[in-house]
């Protein structure tokens, strides 16, 4: 299954929906230029919900550590929500779980935005 | 599975895709727990990857060379390229703070994670990965289980 990404506002925090795979190629391009064009629109509170993320590889990984400096970069503050145990376990053992904000109720992670 | 197969591919990112289908196919039938199917298809996946990409460097003349062999106790994979080797030394940390953030870097990692056995052997005519899962349980292996 190839990755599907869409965009809804929640009090004034953009959430992207994102199913399928990220991994190296369509996937991961998807993803850096949703999250570009976001942050080029001045949306620079991001959630990436990955509920539907059912396989992700080392350039996913990558792609996701891309999209968190970049909104960092520009003044702005991206979260990860909703995690599949596939993922929770890649970002464990990479010891990038704690880098990254993960959240795991989408009211509570929309109101953690400063 | 026959005890052993070997497919050579061309150096494009389908192969990546392909290998890693490959290593779900072969695990699955051997009979390795979904997880362990997951790990292998992945380490699969990543040394693919860098076969293709860093080995090969996408050129058309150079193939990857994917083998899966089976013993009773034991999967071995090989995946070899034909580019110009790689310098393990040269190899960052990915787990070392000021390696956490960068994009790239977690392949070898996460062969190394998940494979029971991993050895790289770089050469100026290429690199060969061979990583080993060992079989645990009665049914990998493609045998009836005893209860």
């Amino acid at each position: 299954m190839s990755m599907k990404l869409s965009t809804r506002q929640v009090d004034g925090v953009t959430i992207v929906d994102c199913s399928g795979r990220i991994t190296l190629g369509e996937g991961s391009v998807m993803m850096r230029d949703t999250v570009r064009d976001l942050l080029s629109k001045g949306n620079k509170k991001i959630i990436l919900n990955l509920g539907d993320v059912n396989y992700i590889d080392s350039s996913g990984i990558g792609e996701l550590v891309s999209a968190f400096t970049t909104t960092k970069n520009q003044g702005g503050e991206l979260k990860l929500l909703h995690l599949t145990k596939k993922v929770h376990d890649l970002l464990q053992i990479t010891k990038l779980y704690t880098v990254f904000d993960v959240k795991d109720d989408e009211t509570a992670a929309v109101k953690s935005f400063k | 599975m026959e005890q052993s197969v070997s497919y050579t591919l061309d150096s494009t990112l389908d192969t990546v895709d392909h290998a890693e289908q490959k290593a779900t196919r072969i695990a699955t039938e051997l009979g390795f727990a979904e997880d362990e199917v997951m790990q292998i298809s992945m380490a699969v996946r990543e040394g693919a990857v860098n076969a293709v990409l860093h080995g090969n460097a996408y050129a058309p003349d150079k193939k990857v060379i994917l083998a899966f062999e089976h013993t009773p106790d034991n999967l071995v994979i090989t995946i070899r390229d034909q580019g110009k080797g790689i310098n393990l030394s040269e190899i960052p940390n990915p787990l070392a703070p000021e390696n956490l953030l960068k994009t790239s870097g977690r392949g070898i990692f996460l062969m190394r994670s998940f494979m029971d056995e991993v050895e790289i052997r770089p050469s100026q005519t290429g690199t060969e990965v061979k990583m080993i899962k060992h079989v645990h349980g009665a049914t990998a292996g493609g045998k009836e289980g005893s209860q």
